[in-house]
């Protein structure tokens, strides 16, 4: 009897010890092994990022020249004034322009300076004054009888980073400065508009974030367009030559890539980096077949044609295998012999003087004619040389368009010049600027929060310790970029948000974070319950009859007592 | 009372649909008794290619185990009607996942762009916010999931995730799913992102079945689906209007035996509006360049006689050049009469054989 009792109480010391040990060593081993290495995630600074507050401050400088003020108004320039503008784009994103003008009186410098007989000269003596910095805009005042700019216009936008802008007659005379600041508020806002940004411009960099209402055709066109900003892009020249029999096509493609593309990509350098080459296709036709016309003695390609000419010339196109940057292919093809002169109409059926056209997204074809060349007896094969420079012309400005370097509708009464040797005027690159970095911290920031969100949902990803780091630089370099937009510091914002778009690109697209592992729990019941539950039943069943047991002696005591 | 004007808003070719590339993603199952999934796969791949869809973008994911198989009678051949009609491997056939690299991780790799950075160009897919994407899954299916390479399996709450995480990076457009296995519907219930549109060959429950065996070969060709899909697809040129209302009543219950199924509430236009080659196809929206920037040339023209004149005195002669169009658009050539094969030949033989050992010789003389 007794050592049944001692074998009872052995065996139920043995229950509960076989029970402690599984629920406080076993419980959280398993809990411990199971789990997966979770590094840790600035989670409250990326939800924070999450509501995008964008500053976007532009520097402004008015400078009156010799005649544009009264000695009352002149008193009391020089001043600084600020003027914001917010806009609520969605709940998430809101907006706010900062313009921080000054205005003064010219120096007597660039009074000299304004003094040249027209106004492209005078636009280059100013820039060899003083270098504005990047992101900023100057705007000289001159006087209504002013003969620098002709009778119909009333501001000239220079290459760099000047406009002129005549004042309007009858404000001259006995009005404060605060009523003459106010005349010119519409047209410097107007200068600014085409110079720095406009609010569809911003709108339709944070495509993002915020899906494009069906609004502007304009705006959507010039969207889809340009390509998305990306670190480098990688442009291909090809020479199509589908009649080697007729034609020995020689293009100086190295020498014409260096003086006239390669200027244009240096100025670009901020935005991305460029890597060209270039080749060459015997026997490539077009898809389409031209049609003759009589009028004009030679082939025609309607526009409505053209959307098929490219797909059969892309499947022969190289492309670098090793790079995953986006490819703008630039395509000149000479028609052959038979097919001679080739022009390409539009939809009113005209010529198009350029010979060119262009899809978005993807590049440009031109259709250069050599029957000009054939001479009085032609001899084929014929050697020809093509003018590069006219070819160049037409790529250059399709590579324009292509980046997005748009050439918004200029209001009335505006001329700009033209965009001089680099094929890029100061502020058309400060205006690319603006819309990339917009565009960069709106990406980026759409990025980190949804793969934080990501991670959050799904539990089972491992998150390691570079993920973590790449987030966190995120982090930092969105605010960096955000701080430095705000200042009006656009060069540093823009290194700053190609900072952050290329670390959130490593983080998200990291190969380890693939989520494989999809776990019903159905199936996370038929996997443990077969491990566990012959373990614990058992223990279970026996911590059940000790307690039976022990409620039976219990009663048994107060029986007793009774 | 003033009243406003709503501005028209006239549909022209470049607003009609918002995209500007199209990509291709197609995927299947491996062995001899596969074969169907293969040339499904494979014919859906030329069809796309003769749409315009060029090399570059489409992805094509093949056991391609079928065309050097060593049961197969026509090596490297891949026939996708009976009589040997149509040979859809060809030689112009460019497979960027092989073998045992078509996996379940890999597809998804594929789909999230989650790829280690020595991938090439070929195998990744490289599409933007404005690409539309056609993705073809065939092969063998149950309800939620879809068996790759008989091996593995992809559920459907995957897939649907994928896709969430690819909306979320903006990596498409707009996107088509069709799938060509049993119970197909189920794959595509989970779908949570937008503009997504499916289809599938069956509802959950039914099977999908093949469509014609080749006795020559011994295996079943087509699946139904598909089949009568590529029927469809042989009327699509690039130019044409077919729209997606049309594509959702191709194999019907007669033909197929299973009932299709689709679904367009995650897609935000209206499916009649679709164009067929807005994902088949890959029409290009172009632009006329009207400006252009006047350069002066300050590179020395070159002399007119090329530097290495001397050099190229030999003469060249070209040969005729097969014209690209015609091996573009490739049909199915009629099939020649040919004199039975050996097989047919030796098994006759056999029986006559056969026939006269058991009868007797005595009776050779009345057949010869």
């Amino acid at each position: 009897m007794a050592t049944a009792e001692v074998e009872r109480r052995q065996g139920q010391h043995a229950a509960l010890a076989i029970a402690a040990v599984v629920i406080i060593v076993g419980v959280p081993l398993w809990w411990r092994t199971t789990e997966t290495y979770r590094a840790w995630l600035p989670v409250t600074q990326i939800n924070e990022l999450a509501k995008l507050q964008l500053q976007l401050s532009v520097d402004v400088e008015v400078v009156f020249a010799r005649g544009t003020l009264t000695p009352e108004q002149q008193k009391k320039v020089p001043l600084t004034q600020t003027q914001d503008e917010e806009h609520m784009v969605d709940e998430d994103t809101a907006l706010r322009y900062r313009y921080e003008t000054r205005y003064r009186t010219a120096t007597i410098m660039e009074e000299d300076a304004l003094n040249q007989p027209t106004a492209a000269e005078a636009d280059l003596s100013l820039h060899t004054l003083s270098e504005s910095p990047c992101g900023s805009v100057v705007v000289y005042v001159i006087p209504e009888a002013s003969s620098l700019l002709p009778e119909v216009v009333e501001v000239y936008i220079g290459q760099r980073r000047t406009a002129m802008l005549r004042i309007g007659a009858q404000m001259r005379v006995g009005r404060t400065l605060k009523q003459l600041l106010a005349h010119l508020e519409p047209r410097i806002q107007q200068v600014l508009q085409v110079m720095s940004f406009s609010h569809s411009d911003i709108t339709a960099a944070l495509s993002d974030r915020v899906r494009p209402s069906p609004g502007n055709k304009e705006s959507l066109a010039d969207s889809m367009r340009a390509f998305k900003s990306s670190p480098g892009y990688e442009i291909t020249f090809s020479l199509l030559n589908p009649d080697p029999k007729s034609h020995r096509l020689h293009w100086d493609i190295e020498s014409a890539v260096q003086n006239y593309i390669q200027p244009l990509l240096t100025k670009l350098a901020p935005v991305a980096n460029f890597s060209i080459d270039s080749q060459i296709l015997y026997y490539a036709m077009l898809g389409v077949n031209p049609r003759y016309d009589s009028s004009l003695s030679a082939y025609t390609l309607s526009a409505d044609s053209l959307a098929h000419v490219i797909n059969p010339v892309e499947a022969r196109l190289g492309s670098n295998a090793a790079s995953s940057n986006p490819v703008l292919n630039f395509l000149l093809y000479v028609p052959d012999a038979h097919h001679s002169p080739l022009y390409i109409h539009d939809h009113k059926k005209q010529k198009v003087h350029s010979n060119a056209f262009h899809s978005p997204r993807w590049g440009g074809i031109m259709v250069y004619n050599v029957n000009d060349f054939y001479g009085p007896d032609p001899v084929f094969p014929m050697d020809i040389n093509i003018s590069m420079a006219k070819v160049m012309g037409v790529f250059l400005a399709q590579l324009r368009l292509l980046l997005g370097v748009q050439s918004s509708a200029t209001p009335p009464g505006f001329v700009v010049a033209s965009c001089g040797s680099a094929g890029l005027a100061d502020w058309e690159l400060d205006r690319l600027m603006w819309s990339r970095t917009v565009e960069n911290v709106a990406t980026a920031t759409t990025t980190i929060t949804s793969l934080a969100q990501l991670l959050d949902q799904i539990g089972n990803i491992v998150i390691n310790d570079n993920i973590a780091q790449q987030v966190s630089s995120t982090v930092t370099s969105l605010q960096l970029a955000v701080a430095e937009l705000e200042a009006g510091n656009l060069g540093f914002a823009l290194q700053y948000s190609k900072e952050a778009i290329l670390a959130s690109e490593r983080a998200f697209f990291d190969p380890s974070l693939l989520h494989l592992l999809y776990f019903p729990d159905d199936q996370k019941f038929a996997i443990y319950i077969p491990l566990f539950l012959p373990m614990c039943v058992p223990i279970l069943l026996s911590l059940l009859k000790m307690l039976s047991e022990a409620r039976q002696r219990r009663k048994e005591k107060q029986a007793k007592r009774d | 009372r003033v009243t406003r004007k709503r501005s028209v808003d006239k549909a022209g070719q470049f607003f009609g649909s918002g995209h500007t590339n199209n990509w291709a993603v197609t995927c299947t199952s491996q062995f001899w008794f596969n074969y169907r999934h293969v040339a499904n796969t494979l014919s859906v791949y030329r069809s796309v290619k003769r749409l315009g869809i060029p090399d570059s973008h489409i992805v094509l994911m093949l056991a391609d185990d079928m065309a050097c198989n060593h049961r197969n009678p026509k090596p490297a051949t891949v026939f996708s009607h009976k009589n040997m009609e149509l040979n859809v491997y060809g030689d112009d056939v460019e497979v960027d996942y092989r073998g045992y690299e078509v996996t379940v991780e890999n597809f998804l790799r594929v789909l999230t762009g989650r790829l280690p950075p020595s991938t090439p160009r070929s195998k990744r897919l490289l599409s933007d916010d404005r690409s539309n994407i056609l993705i073809y899954l065939t092969g063998h299916g149950g309800n939620g999931f879809l068996k790759f390479q008989d091996s593995e399996e992809i559920s459907n709450v995957e897939l649907a995730d994928a896709f969430e995480q690819m909306w979320q990076k903006r990596r498409y457009n707009e996107l088509l799913f069709i799938i060509d296995t049993c119970q197909g519907a189920s794959m595509y219930e989970r779908f949570y992102s937008p503009n997504l549109m499916a289809l599938a060959s069956s509802q959950v429950g039914e099977d999908s079945l093949s469509h014609q065996p080749d006795l020559a070969i011994g295996v079943h060709l087509m699946d139904r689906y598909t089949f009568y899909l590529l029927e469809f697809l042989e009327d699509i040129h690039p130019a044409s209007t077919t729209n997606m209302n049309d594509l959702f009543k191709v194999c019907p219950k007669s033909q197929c035996v299973s009932t299709p199924g689709h679904r367009t509430d995650l897609f935000l236009r209206d499916p009649g509006s679709v164009l067929i080659t807005d994902f088949f196809g890959s029409v290009r929206k172009v632009e006329i360049t009207m400006e252009t920037i006047n350069l002066t040339s300050p590179v020395e023209q070159v002399e007119d006689k090329p530097v290495d004149g001397d050099l190229q005195r030999e003469t060249h002669s070209y040969v005729d050049q097969l014209p690209v169009s015609e091996i573009i658009h490739q049909k199915p050539k009629q099939k020649d009469w040919h004199p039975p094969d050996g097989f047919i030949l030796g098994l006759w033989t056999l029986i006559l054989l056969v026939f006269f050992k058991t009868y007797g010789v005595k009776h050779l003389k009345h057949i010869f």
